[in-house]
């Protein structure tokens, strides 16, 4: 059956090696790690962004697959998965928009700089913000799920044509630091918050699932044996 | 019963609207060219009933076969052989009588619509928009509707509502028509008296359940 | 396909008020943008293009909400798909009918622009295929979107709610493509954003064609 009452041991230990990658790589990356040559300080920013970044496109693509599953097996389980896939993905998206932000303002001095990767998160969080939106209009969980999938793939299939479109729109623009530039010290506390986002994201899903599931769960209860002061 | 001589082989339908089921294990079997009576109060699930026979809403729980096909697999099938006539009219309001059914007639790629028109009584007011017609005028052009689709299956559910005494004649005569031409026609009613007299088999719904009449 | 297509304009034809109440909305729309940058026919001219594809965006949840409320009012829709018919057809028949109707509203908020803003230009050619592949661009999704949200709760603010984030790209290569045929293209750019067009209408048009059936089936 969909819900499951065990307690969830594998999430909630996934959620603390997550906080303990991530307490642990940010203290690498604001104490340890030498300042960057060209940016200094504000660079370390990039320790959560970067992860950030990476498991926000990880999360949205796993809602994709569980939309794509459902429109095939028609299985709720595939539904709960992607409505709390959704949901964290939107969470980690909001936090880029804010830390591309952070990052943006000492950098070049406004908040806000239209860099094809940060517009193109801002336009998913929208996308899929109203993706939850519908969710919750709509009451049959059969529309729901299905509707809901509909517009995951539409949205999903989305991103690769937005990032092209906005980076073809500010074609002036420098190039993105990426990890291949970035040397060797700076590794570790990088890849330690890239798996205490992991652990922290794969926890959350689970858990935002399990919830998911429950109320599905009574929403598609079978019908009761005989109805309530029935007279035959 | 042989398979083939099935139009309805229907098993444990139950149909929910939100926390509330609507129609909850329903099963039975009926032969073609029968012609069966569902009776029940406001509420019990004739409707429902008859909106998943005819493939307009799926059922929750429950497997059924139209004419041998699949409710779930084969709607395309079922809908070339059915007809519904529903609480809802199915027309639009800004074209002619002739217009809604002429759409009709080009998807079911049948005859053009002036006798079925004649056929209701409606052969003067073809070119009027349905947004001046009555109640039961709409009621007599759903009807014809459904005489255009041709129906192996014909679904009525309330044939009589809004209808004036002539309207009752006419729904009588069409469905002895459907019958005479093989076909079964399913109807749900709770003007029992009316229906009766003419149904093959009865069938009674109380809370979305079937009961003994 | 073409049944589902006469019954669209049949019904837009007799609906043809409803059409031209939307293109008063836009021009509305394009002289309320007018007032937000002031009197500067400089900048409004460097504006026009923006302001012609934001008015038609706003116009176009109107459009595509109302060629489903005629389906809704006696679930027609319903008695539709009841017929010996692919929601396929449907949907590609409503979805054309949909794009023809916004390629005339653009078509007829171009004069509307080029008054207001000073925007006039030489090439016609070239502003025809933009408005007719940005208009096909909205629609695709939107007709889609509209058969959902048709159906749903709180109607009127989901569809731009899914449908403005989406459509990011063809506004993007719209505005980009009109603006090159009124301020000039020495660079020769408007290919470019006439290609992305291409490629957004042949995904969409493909896509939302799969996905119909799976949103109007109950």
């Amino acid at each position: 059956m969909l819900a499951n009452h065990r307690f969830p041991k594998l999430p909630y230990a996934l959620v603390a090696l997550g906080a303990l990658c991530l307490l642990a790589g940010s203290y690498l990356g604001l104490f340890v790690a030498p300042p960057e040559h060209y940016m200094g300080n504000v660079q370390r920013i990039m320790y959560v962004h970067v992860p950030t970044a990476w498991n926000d496109m990880l999360a949205l693509t796993f809602a994709f697959f569980c939309a794509v599953m459902f429109l095939f097996k028609s299985d709720f389980k595939w539904d709960a998965r992607m409505e709390a896939a959704i949901e964290v993905g939107i969470l980690l998206a909001f936090l880029l928009c804010c830390q591309g932000a952070i990052w943006a303002k000492p950098t070049w001095g406004v908040w806000w700089d239209w860099d094809p990767r940060l517009t193109t998160t801002a336009v998913l969080l929208f996308a899929f913000a109203g993706i939850l939106a519908l969710r919750r209009f709509v009451d049959d969980p059969v529309k729901r799920g299905v509707w809901s999938a509909v517009a995951t793939v539409i949205a999903y299939v989305d991103v690769p044509i937005v990032y092209y479109s906005v980076r073809w729109w500010n074609s002036l623009h420098q190039v993105q630091s990426s990890p291949s530039t970035v040397s060797s010290q700076f590794y570790l506390p990088l890849r330690l918050n890239a798996f205490g986002v992991l652990f922290l994201m794969t926890g959350f899903i689970m858990l935002r699932a399990r919830i998911a599931s429950r109320r599905l769960a009574s929403e598609l209860a079978p019908p009761p044996q005989e109805l309530e002061g029935e007279l035959v | 019963m042989e398979q083939e001589s099935l139009a309805i082989d229907a098993s444990h339908l139950a149909r929910r609207y939100g926390r509330r089921w609507a129609l909850a294990d329903v099963s039975f079997q009926l032969r073609r060219g029968a012609v069966m009576m569902i009776a029940g109060r406001n509420g019990s699930g004739k409707t429902t009933l008859l909106r998943i026979l005819s493939t307009a809403i799926r059922p929750d729980v429950g497997r059924a076969a139209v004419l041998g096909h699949d409710l779930i697999r084969e709607k395309e099938e079922i809908r070339r052989e059915t007809a519904l006539l529903a609480h809802y009219s199915y027309l639009y309001e800004s074209l002619s009588a002739f217009e809604n059914l002429d759409i009709v007639s080009r998807f079911c790629g049948g005859p053009p619509p002036a006798a079925a028109l004649d056929r209701v009584g409606l052969a003067d007011r073809a070119d009027d928009p349905v947004a001046t017609f009555s109640a039961g005028m709409r009621k007599r052009l759903s009807f014809a509707r459904v005489l255009l689709q041709k129906p192996t299956v014909a679904f009525l559910d309330e044939p009589f509502g809004q209808l004036d005494p002539e309207g009752f004649a006419l729904v009588q005569q069409v469905v002895a028509e459907l019958k005479h031409g093989g076909a079964t026609v399913i109807i749900a009613t709770h003007q029992v008296d009316r229906v009766a007299g003419f149904a093959d088999v009865h069938l009674m719904l109380e809370q979305g359940r079937m009961v003994s009449p | 396909m073409i049944t589902a297509l006469r019954k669209e304009f049949l019904l837009q034809w007799r609906t043809r008020a409803q059409a031209v109440a939307v293109f008063v909305f836009g021009a509305t729309a394009l002289l309320l943008f007018s007032f937000a940058i002031g009197p500067n026919s400089a900048a409004l001219r460097q504006h026009a293009a923006g302001f012609l594809w934001l008015g038609l965006l706003l116009s176009s949840t109107l459009t595509l909400s109302e060629s489903f409320l005629a389906e809704m009012e006696n679930r027609a829709f319903e008695g539709l798909l009841l017929l010996p018919v692919s929601p396929r057809a449907l949907y590609y028949g409503k979805a054309v009918a949909n794009a023809i109707q916004l390629i005339v509203l653009g078509i007829a908020l171009v004069p509307v622009m080029v008054v207001l803003y000073d925007a006039g230009t030489t090439e016609i050619p070239m502003l025809l295929l933009v408005i007719a592949l940005g208009a096909a661009g909205i629609s695709a999704p939107g007709t889609l979107y509209s058969a959902m949200t048709s159906q749903a709760r709180a109607k009127q603010t989901l569809l731009p709610l899914l449908l403005f984030p989406l459509i990011v790209p063809v506004l993007l290569a719209s505005v980009k493509a009109t603006s090159l045929a009124i301020l000039g293209d020495p660079m020769g750019q408007a290919t470019s954003w006439i290609l992305l067009l291409v490629a957004f209408n042949g995904i969409y048009w493909s896509l939302c064609g799969l996905l119909f059936d799976r949103v109007v089936e109950d």
